[in-house]
């Protein structure tokens, strides 16, 4: 065995470490009728995951393919549309974009070739973070970003009913996770992708969140007869579940904060408040709460200030 | 009895370091030591709490509790971060109120963030914590100067007292003021240096002094022990790094 062998075999195993490094291995799976879902990690992004830590979606209609978010970097982007051919060679022939966060939007550059929608506080939410969003990912999942940029979707979507070959779906315009949460409910089949407006079993993020809003939002979703819910994060269920975790855990952090904030506390002293017991297996709750008290808790301090003088 | 003396050679040295060795295991402590604590006695003390997240959800503020209400007669609290470009960011000084504190700062990279209490016999007594920050938070410009009309509020204060059953009460407020580091590339460093709450016969509770790294528009918690109360109005006064002065009332 000479040395050249030798290094052409270590190439050979480290490019093939290399490439399996930058796999998201995506699955998708068939919850309806035409219908398949992308499951993320219910975990913070990280080296290890490069950022699979959101649902997405497509549904296969008799006109092409409805994409719903793209996911969390160009790789991704691409390997989801590579999966999507797996299922079927329809053309896509829509791409919705849920919000502006990040992990939902950052792999439309596998899309340029497609109508990429998104309500307008979504588009300008881009428009604003996006390179921050991607230099913020890049730092935290390494080369699993590398050459992602921001695109920004050009079609403005508002909310109502639109009929793509057999199906027909319902955008749903609401807000509160961010400035502008797109649900869209596919009347056809019953499934219902809610974004980032539920969180199932992944503790709620609020770096953008009006409580109030959100949780106005939660009870218009639950007017929506669906058969299955698809959460932003977290496993699909097909029952009220998911929503109501979301609210009950919402409210009580909107209750925690609003109290704490009445009766004088730090805002360290807040974060070092014991989680309940009902919400503390919820995974990254801990986490969570410290972020949400970090974008939260000011505001309402500033009342509870005010309202001294 | 040689098994005896194996032990005590095992456990002095120990003991020894358990006094010495920081905690927080970080590479900067022997030049902090240095430049804080100049042939002082330092202590590292488990009585010191500081309280502060993990990691920095915002570099711009960063919260932070100080109690030491653990330790007799505490003169005053030094405290400071490591790994930030500008080191010191805040000197209290206790007067009348208990040896706890409450603010924000901002954090440039990650970093131990100590506190530094200093008892009557000149012992320093030191306590801390490692923050985690992905960086930024004392060469970005503060968010409030993006909003036009900020100077308009310079110094001015929002504050409320609560009053606890026996009497102590916890004091909150808000200075409305830029805190700029001088690091963001063409804003001059713009600071509140000091700051002293008094009764209103002119007795201070506390007295601070400020530095660049405490938080924009900053925010800070006191506790004032059962009596100390007195009738009127609690007065707070301070001045800024350009002559600006603070000076306002909280109702108790």
């Amino acid at each position: 065995m000479n040395l050249r062998f030798v290094l052409l075999v270590a190439f050979a195993i480290a490019t093939a470490a290399l490439a399996a490094a930058f796999d998201y291995g995506l699955q998708p799976q068939k919850i309806a009728e035409g219908t398949y879902v992308l499951i993320g990690k219910t975990e913070d992004f990280s080296l290890e995951n490069g950022g699979n830590i959101q649902n997405v979606g497509f549904i296969v209609t008799s006109a092409g393919v409805v994409v719903i978010d793209t996911g969390p970097s160009k790789r991704y982007g691409e390997q989801f549309r590579a999966a999507i051919r797996k299922v079927t060679d329809k053309p896509i022939v829509k791409v919705l974009i849920t919000h502006f966060h990040p992990d939902h939007f950052l792999g439309n550059q596998a899309f340029t070739d497609v109508s990429l929608a998104a309500l307008p506080a979504t588009i300008k939410g881009i428009q604003a973070m996006g390179g921050p969003f991607a230099d913020n990912l890049y730092r935290m999942c390494g080369d699993w970003e590398a050459g992602t940029e921001p695109v920004v979707p050009t079609v403005a979507q508002v909310g109502g009913v639109e009929t793509i070959g057999d199906h027909t779906l319902e955008y749903i315009a609401l807000a509160g996770h961010t400035d502008g949460d797109l649900a869209v409910f596919d009347r056809t089949t019953g499934v219902l992708f809610a974004g980032d407006l539920v969180f199932f079993e992944r503790a709620a993020t609020t770096p953008h969140a009006n409580v109030a809003a959100w949780l106005d939002s939660l009870k218009r979703l639950r007017e929506v007869p669906y058969k299955k819910l698809i959460p932003g994060h977290g496993p699909v269920v097909s029952d009220a579940r998911a929503i109501d975790q979301t609210g009950t855990y919402l409210e009580w952090l909107d209750v925690t904060l609003r109290g704490a904030a009445e009766k004088g506390d730090d805002m360290a002293e807040v974060m070092a408040r014991p989680i309940p017991k009902q919400f503390a297996d919820i995974p990254l709750v801990q986490h969570e709460f410290t972020r949400s008290v970090t974008h939260l808790f000011p505001a309402l301090e500033q009342q509870a200030l005010a309202a001294g003088k | 009895m040689r098994w005896w003396c194996l032990c005590l050679i095992l456990v002095a040295p120990a003991a020894i370091g358990a006094e010495t060795k920081d905690p927080l295991d970080s590479a900067r402590w022997e030049e902090m030591r240095k430049q804080f604590f100049p042939g002082e006695r330092v202590v590292f003390d488990d009585r010191v709490k500081v309280s502060a997240p993990k990691f920095a959800e915002d570099s711009m503020n960063v919260p932070v509790t100080v109690n030491a209400d653990g330790l007799r007669d505490v003169q005053e609290i030094v405290v400071f971060a490591d790994f930030n470009p500008i080191l010191k960011v805040l000197e209290f000084y206790p007067d009348r109120a208990k040896p706890f504190l409450g603010f924000r700062f901002k954090l440039q990279q990650a970093s131990p963030v100590r506190a530094a209490a200093k008892t009557s016999d000149g012992v320093w007594h030191v306590g801390g914590a490692w923050v985690d920050a992905a960086g930024g938070g004392c060469t970005a410009p503060g968010a409030g100067r993006a909003a036009a009309g900020w100077e308009k509020m310079l110094n001015e204060v929002s504050g409320r007292v609560w009053s606890a059953p026996d009497l102590s009460r916890r004091v909150r407020l808000r200075v409305m003021h830029p805190m700029d580091t001088g690091l963001a590339p063409g804003i001059p460093a713009f600071y509140i240096e000091q700051l002293v709450l008094r009764d209103n016969r002119g007795t201070s509770y506390i007295r601070l002094k400020t530095f660049e790294p405490v938080s924009e528009n900053p925010v800070f918690t006191f506790d004032l022990p059962a009596g100390t109360e007195t009738a009127g109005p609690l007065v707070l006064s301070g001045v800024d790094n350009n002559g600006n002065k603070i000076a306002s009332t909280i109702k108790p």
